[in-house]
């Protein structure tokens, strides 16, 4: 008897929760229809160049599926804005080289893989005549991963204890008494900027150094610039978790913001190739702070990019940040009634 | 004696629920404002209209004269809620100190009305504890403590003595005493028959309406009892919670 009364009150509990109820049904669900978009489309077709053939070689090469350039500086250049993933090139027309993009082994093996297709009937060692553009072939995939990874532990982390902490503000009723006190909304929205900022920023150098230093991820950049855009990430997911908290009643509610906010972005910062997401899901990619933090960080520790090469990406995340601290704004002034 | 806070035809209705209706009263500078009544009958949220956290439905709120507006109203008001608004991780003095630097207090001021504020809760021996550690009554005292930190010229108590034992309950009615003496003005919500008898003047709350409005002595008189819970006993047979 005691047990059924037991039982019958936790199912009512969770009854009247409706959204714990709605995130324990539809979220797997959610996440699993995602992952089989991700995983599977199609295999990814690498964009693959010849340079300069020698006209007697042309004819014997089946070269339909490759693009075509005159001259090598130009493939290097279509390479470096991403519209290529690697070229051939025949200064010695029996031996080829090849030169990939290199920031991402699996587009790396894809594109010797494709090349291999050129010289069926030779037994040629390819992989002796292949340079990197940028990265090199000793790079695993936690070095290509790694940047998106570094971003996303941030957000997550810095995402939840922002969020969980203004909920507490406005649980415990110590908003309510801020709200009768002198201080300004936007004091209030800064200030929250300003304290988790300094401690994003030891939070932001410390896992970076250990990712860098101590698990040996690839670093061809600046430790600064890495830490810029950490920095910058951590306000997005500050300001964006504060606002977020507005939504919750309680921290249940709080952490159910994980696999509808949190999550889906790790499917849409590189992690797993861009170009072989379904079309119509491609979205939601350039929507999310993380898809510009992974592409910076990817830029600075793989690519060696400097300071100037990453402004877009920088100004899309302070551009996110300033938005969500304008709403959290406007949100707010709502509750200071006079 | 001017009214510092005039609230008239006040109504305030939540969905369905009509929780204030028509409430009229005038609060004199300087005098000390219970209002008293069951639990349910409106006395929070009439607190909370008056100091703009809530919005009439209708009928109006005013502050010296003028409807009411965070620049001007906040500096000069001191505010303790129901429910313990308190950082649970900080120390009592971080907790205070945090609020100091909200109204602007310099250092020298802050550490002086640190320590005359505390001493009048009796938590003066508490000051470095975190108040995770603190019992009920003494959060409570700890809440009174940040309302009074910034000397505010008028205050908004909402049952500030619950689970204060009455030597100390008495000590802290003293305290106010000497700031209604000073010239503040203190609104408080009680539930507790012998804090009624010390206010200056009385609202009665019933049913979100306000029944009599007047000194503890002239209540008693127009409705020919010998306590204030007899009025509530009277007037619809709802008893005063004690």
């Amino acid at each position: 008897m005691r047990i059924r009364g037991f039982v019958v009150r936790i199912i009512r509990q969770l009854f009247r929760d409706k959204r714990t109820l709605a995130l324990m049904f539809l979220a797997p669900i959610l996440i699993l229809t995602m992952l089989s978009l991700v995983f599977s489309s199609e295999d990814y077709e690498p964009k693959v160049a010849i340079v300069d053939v020698p006209k007697p070689l042309e004819a014997k090469l089946d070269v339909s599926g490759f693009e075509s350039y005159e001259h090598k500086d130009e493939a290097l250049e279509a390479m470096k804005d991403g519209e290529l993933d690697g070229y051939v090139t025949f200064d010695d027309p029996s031996t080829p080289d090849i030169v990939v993009e290199g920031s991402d082994p699996s587009v790396n093996g894809a594109v010797m893989k494709k090349v291999q297709t050129l010289f069926p009937s030779q037994s040629l060692n390819l992989s002796d005549r292949v340079t990197f553009l940028y990265g090199n072939e000793e790079m695993g995939m936690f070095d290509s991963f790694g940047p998106v990874l570094l971003g996303f532990f941030v957000f997550f982390f810095v995402f939840l204890v922002s969020g969980v902490s203004f909920l507490r503000e406005r649980t415990t009723g110590t908003l309510e008494r801020l709200l009768a006190s002198p201080i300004k909304i936007w004091e209030m929205v800064v200030s929250y900027v300003l304290g988790f900022g300094i401690v994003t920023l030891l939070q932001a150098a410390l896992i970076s150094w250990y990712a860098i230093y101590i698990l040996d991820m690839m670093m061809a950049g600046s430790f600064f610039n890495v830490l810029i855009v950490i920095v910058l990430l951590s306000f997005t997911a500050l300001t964006l978790g504060i606002l977020l908290s507005a939504f919750a009643k309680n921290e249940l509610q709080m952490m159910q913001f994980i696999p509808i906010v949190v999550v889906p972005q790790i499917f849409f910062s590189g992690l797993f190739n861009l170009d072989t997401i379904s079309e119509w899901l491609s979205w939601i990619g350039p929507i999310t702070p993380l898809y510009y933090a992974a592409d910076a960080l990817r830029d600075v520790m793989i690519r060696g990019f400097g300071f100037t090469d990453l402004l877009i990406d920088l100004a899309v995340l302070a551009g996110f940040s300033l938005l969500f601290i304008t709403l959290n704004v406007a949100a707010l002034k709502k509750y200071r009634k006079i | 004696m001017d009214a510092i806070i005039q609230v008239s035809n006040l109504s305030k209705s939540f969905k369905t629920q009509d929780v204030l209706k028509g409430v009229s009263l005038d609060i004199e500078q300087g005098e000390i404002y219970g209002l008293l009544g069951p639990s349910g009958s409106g006395k929070t949220t009439l607190i909370k209209l008056m100091i703009g956290l809530e919005l009439p439905s209708s009928g109006s709120v005013t502050f010296k004269g003028s409807r009411l507006k965070a620049k001007k109203l906040y500096p000069s008001i001191g505010y303790m809620s129901q429910s313990d608004a308190l950082y649970q991780d900080l120390t009592a003095k971080e907790n205070l100190a945090f609020t100091a630097s909200l109204y602007g207090l310099k250092k020298a001021q802050r550490e002086q009305q640190i320590e005359k504020v505390m001493e009048m809760v009796d938590l003066l021996p508490h000051l470095n504890k975190p108040v995770h550690q603190f019992s009920g009554g003494m959060k409570r005292r700890l809440s009174l403590a940040i309302a009074l930190l910034h000397d505010p010229e008028v205050l908004f108590l909402d049952e500030p003595t619950v689970g204060i034992d009455p030597v100390l309950r008495k000590e802290i009615w003293d305290g106010f005493r000497k700031l209604k003496e000073d010239g503040r003005t203190i609104i408080i919500t009680t539930h507790v028959m012998d804090e009624a008898e010390r206010c200056d003047r009385l609202g009665l709350l019933q049913h979100g309406e306000i029944i009599s409005s007047d000194t503890p002595a002239a209540i008693k008189t127009q409705y020919g009892v010998g306590s204030i819970e007899e009025v509530f006993l009277k007037n619809g047979g709802v008893s005063v919670e004690n």
